[in-house]
């Protein structure tokens, strides 16, 4: 393998890498004050990796060209759509987070170094062809995350989500690198390709075994029931940026490397690993949908909230087929601008001093408030709810559509009446907000760069979203098409 | 009409005037929700006058590939059109109902009224399954809110209760849509109904539509959001739930059920048989003991609904016909019924019907159009409910005569529930002195009731100008159906009576 190919397929991550390191070194010597230069500067860092994996997208790039550095890397369509997602996810947190920050007087200049450190990882994972590749990128993304999540380092809160995470995410690496070792002992092979081969006969008790544990590690990362414990706790300790970012693009990451797991290495398999994954679908639905009822805190719901949908893209995986890969890359598409939407629409919820507001009983009467605030917010509930004509009904659908055509009808009407449950929580925010009185505590005004994003997450989740299904599900059927001929 | 892009435009115009009234104070935002409505009916108007009876099956299709997985897809036949014309006709006199009664947030509630009237064309127009189930669905958005935050004391518990309601029944529903796109390859709605599914799969397609359609219907037992969300809404909310959101589970028994799968529609004609009769009987019972005036109109509802149902799963042209006249004459009666309960509610602020008494002594006028109302609910011939009612027990005599023997029951009592309420709040004596003191309509009042009142008679005197848009579309339907259509137990046998006489005989004796 030439070395100068290799090199021109990994340039997107060599331009995060590489700024990340430098604006490392400008942070050591500059200080935080800094911060805010940094910021820009990473941002545009990730610009330039985005338009750089743009052509391999819109090219539906596939096949061994694709490959680097021996087999242990693939830049195809797939792995593209994931980054691209990524790194506009990655964007958005680096466009709210240093307002919040600067209130609180914690803006520190390794946050936006963190966060490309960490989007590097992601990228690293998504186009992984290599059980060690996967391994390093999750890795690196995991602990620039453990990091950021502890980043209000006077918060206990903070700290507390910090140190939650860094244990269960290790004991989740440790599940995850033991099912690897299995695998590589019973395959003979880290390669995904090699794996596909190997198994290409049916599974024996250890591989059986090996790939067990490869889903549980990664349905940790991606907060699937059973393996969701964390979520809440985390996604409420830690800083509201960062929980934006959590929620969104390691959950993108995460599963277009479980997708590719599953489809690539274990592709002839799919018998072995669809029950797993059908359980882990339904299971989530339902807890995250019980779970939310209760929940008084905005951000613990939309951790529940998560999980749930999590459960819904795991129909997609679990049909096993390319219209389920493709449905599924539809619906995380859809997915982050719903997560990016909400969460900023929580950071706008200020008090009169400007503080943050995160409990449920505070948005009581937003709408005669502040209506702009209470009506993106309606929005994107229903949107998360899967209630047309809003955009987030667009998901569940391909989604489900896939999973009929796959004919796991059963598994489509569970899942679609389990979605109901999830409805409850969705409409009772929109009660608060517009049936109940004033309760006045959100009160302060919020900061443009904020209302510029929420206003993109409005339009794109409104009915106005329909019209890119066209151009989405093109790119995302280019993406699925690209696993089917990886090798 | 040439290229026009009328029902495009119906769409148009009322989601502009909603996104306006977002943002206008509450008396601009008033005007703009009027005149939004009436562009709309003039355009419905217009689209009657056009519409070509006897022409093409659908007319004024538009066709659009603007989405992955479905099409922007309109056209009407005429039991869309009349519906539409029914929801267009009500839109205006909802505005005006709530002019005066609605005085908090009213740019928002003229948007979500005007939202819902985008929707409920919508749904009658798509030509294709997908558009119309975001149709279909999205009216649940607007219908959340208005009851949500102009309704009444228990307004939260019934705008959950709803919102779960009728989004359980319909999200299988969709699973049921997505497996038939992806048998017969096609979204395109006539295109479907033409399609004949495995006798099997139409079973489980039909009882999926079924848990939609009863709940949006309602039928028994799964009305009992019904109730609840009547009570709670304004009356402007009432009359467009009673108006046109009622007839949207009708309207999907006649566009889906029936003619996607006939067979199984055969097979569980028994269910619907059984469901609608119980729910005759019982819930016309449980109106005739309510104390409050809309739980009243509430219940009397789902006992017509029934009368739609039978009539619907009579198997021929005379049931399918009723259904259709019940359905377009109870819209305009039971708005009209919640549009008088709205007058007095607005003078005495409460529903209990023995706050009331002798109101024909103080508001005479008022107390002459309840009574047109009350007698075109009873079924009075010369009004629109008459017609209808008729038609269907005749349709349904034909498959089953028990059925139509219980179902007629429901007439006799539904003249106790409704002559008990009239008596009780128009005739007696005035013992209540603020009661007795309320002042006779206004000329706002006028306005809304008398059109309702042309209507009802214009369609009870002669209804061949309703019945002739639809009949070639459900001679369509009956031809469809009938080789699954079960054999009637009334074994009738046609005697040779003369033309004019049959003609005589539909006309309104009995």
């Amino acid at each position: 393998m030439d070395y100068a190919v290799s090199l021109s397929l990994i340039a997107p991550e060599i331009i995060l890498g590489v700024s990340g390191l430098l604006l490392l070194l400008v942070a050591a010597w500059g200080g935080d004050k800094g911060a805010r230069v940094i910021s820009i500067a990473a941002t545009i860092a990730l610009g330039g990796a985005f338009a750089l994996v743009a052509p391999a997208v819109c090219g539906g790039w596939s096949g061994p060209d694709t490959l680097a550095f021996g087999g242990q890397f693939r830049a195809d369509a797939f792995a593209g759509l994931a980054k691209l997602m990524i790194f506009a996810a990655a964007g958005a947190a680096l466009i709210v987070a240093p307002r919040f920050f600067e209130r609180l007087g914690a803006m520190r200049a390794e946050f936006p170094i963190l966060v490309l450190f960490a989007t590097l990882g992601m990228s690293i994972m998504v186009s992984a062809a290599d059980l060690i590749t996967l391994y390093i990128g999750l890795e690196l993304n995991s602990l620039a995350a453990y990091v950021l999540a502890a980043i209000l380092r006077d918060d206990e809160r903070s700290a507390e989500a910090g140190l939650k995470y860094f244990v269960l995410g290790g004991l989740a690496s440790g599940i995850l690198l033991f099912g690897m070792s299995l695998t590589y002992g019973f395959a003979g092979t880290t390669n995904f390709g090699g794996i596909a081969v190997a198994v290409s006969d049916g599974l024996s008790t250890g591989q059986l075994f090996g790939l067990t544990f490869v889903l549980a590690g990664l349905a940790f990362k991606i907060s699937a029931a059973p393996f969701h414990m964390w979520t809440p706790d985390v996604y409420e300790g830690a800083p509201t940026p960062v929980t934006m970012f959590f929620a969104s693009a390691p959950k993108v990451a995460a599963i277009a490397l479980l997708a590719r797991v599953s489809l690539e290495a274990f592709g002839s398999q799919s018998l072995a690993w669809q029950q797993i994954v059908i359980f882990a679908a339904l299971l989530s639905i339902v807890i995250g949908a019980l779970g939310a009822i209760g929940q008084q805190n905005v951000k613990r719901l939309l951790a529940y909230s998560s999980i749930n949908n999590v459960g819904f893209i795991l129909i997609g995986l679990a049909t096993g087929t390319l219209a389920g890969a493709s449905a599924m890359m539809v619906y995380l598409a859809i997915y982050v601008v719903m997560t990016v939407g909400s969460f900023v629409a929580v950071l706008l919820m200020r008090d009169a001093e400007g503080n943050p507001v995160e409990g449920i009983s505070d948005l009581a009467g937003l709408s005669t408030t502040r209506p702009a605030l209470a009506w993106a917010l309606m929005a994107l509930m229903f949107s998360l709810a899967g209630i047309p004509p809003l955009f987030g009904f667009w998901g569940k659908f391909v989604v489900f559509q896939a999973a009929v055509q796959a004919d796991l009808i059963v598994l489509a009407a569970i899942g679609i009446a389990a979605s109901v449950i999830g409805a409850f929580y969705y409409i009772k925010i929109v009660k608060v907000m517009f049936f109940d009185e004033p309760a006045g505590t959100v009160t302060g005004k919020g900061d443009a760069p904020h209302w510029a994003l929420l206003l993109i997450c409005g339009v794109l989740v409104s009915p106005l979203g329909y019209l890119l299904t066209g151009w989405l599900g093109g790119l995302a059927d280019m993406a699925a098409a690209s696993l089917a001929v990886a090798f | 009409m040439g290229g026009f892009p009328i029902l495009s435009v119906m769409l148009a115009v009322p989601l502009v005037g909603a996104i306006a009234c977002l943002f206008l104070d509450a008396k601009p935002a008033r005007m703009v929700a009027l005149v939004a409505t009436l562009i709309n009916l003039a355009l419905g108007v217009v689209l009657w006058a056009n519409y070509d009876i006897g022409g093409a099956q659908w007319q004024f299709t538009e066709y659009n590939e603007l989405f992955d997985g479905f099409a922007y897809a309109l056209g009407i036949d005429g039991i869309a059109l009349m519906l539409i014309m029914l929801s267009v006709f009500l839109m205006p006199i909802c505005i005006g109902a709530s002019w005066e009664a609605i005085t908090k947030r009213v740019g928002e509630y003229m948007a979500a009224f005007l939202l819902m009237e985008v929707l409920m064309i919508g749904v009658f127009a798509a030509q294709d399954i997908f558009l119309f189930y975001i149709f279909f669905e999205a009216g649940l958005i607007p219908m959340y809110l208005i009851i949500g935050v102009w309704g009444g004391q228990n307004r939260i518990y019934a705008a959950y209760k709803f919102f779960l309601y009728t989004l359980l029944g319909s999200v299988l529903m969709l699973i049921a849509m997505l497996w038939m796109v992806n048998a017969a390859g096609t979204t395109y709605i006539p295109y479907l109904m033409e399609y004949d599914f495995p006798v099997e799969a139409q079973t489980w397609l039909w009882l999926a539509f079924f848990a939609s359609f009863a709940v949006k219907m309602p039928m028994w037992p799964v009305h009992t959001w019904l109730p609840d969300a009547h009570v709670q809404a304004p009356t402007a909310g009432s009359v467009i739930l009673a108006g046109v959101l009622l007839k949207l589970g009708g309207y999907g028994f006649i566009r889906f059920s029936l003619p996607m799968f006939p067979d199984a529609s055969a097979d569980f004609g028994w269910l619907v048989w059984g469901l609608s009769m119980v729910a005759v009987v019982v819930t016309s019972l449980i109106a005739l003991v309510q104390a409050d005036m809309k739980k009243l109109i509430a219940y009397s509802s789902v006992a017509h609904m029934a009368i739609v149902t039978v009539g619907l799963f009579a198997f021929n042209v005379q049931g399918l016909e009723g259904a259709m006249m019940v359905m377009l004459g109870h819209g305009l009666v039971s708005g009209a019924l919640f549009l008088c309960v709205g007058i007095i509610y607005d003078r005495l602020h409460t529903r209990e019907i023995s706050r009331y008494g002798g109101l024909s002594i103080n508001m005479p006028a008022y107390a002459v159009l309840f009574m047109l109302f009350t007698m075109a609910a009873v079924g009075l011939p010369g009004t629109s409910n008459f017609v209808g009612e008729f038609l269907a027990l005749a349709g349904i005599y034909q498959a089953n005569s028990w059925v139509a023997f219980v179902c007629t029951t429901g007439i006799i009592l539904g003249a106790a529930y409704m002559l008990y309420l009239y008596r009780r709040i128009c005739f007696g004596e005035q013992k209540n002195a603020d009661a007795a003191a309320m002042p006779d309509l206004t000329v706002r009042e006028y306005l809304l009731l008398g059109p309702i009142a042309a209507a009802v008679l214009w369609m009870g005197v002669y209804p061949e100008s309703f019945l002739a848009p639809m009949r070639a579309d459900i001679e369509v339907l009956d031809a469809r159906l009938a080789a699954a259509a079960p054999e009637g137990d009334a074994n009738l046998a046609m005697g040779e009576g003369l033309p004019a006489e049959e003609e005589h005989a539909e006309g309104g004796a009995h």
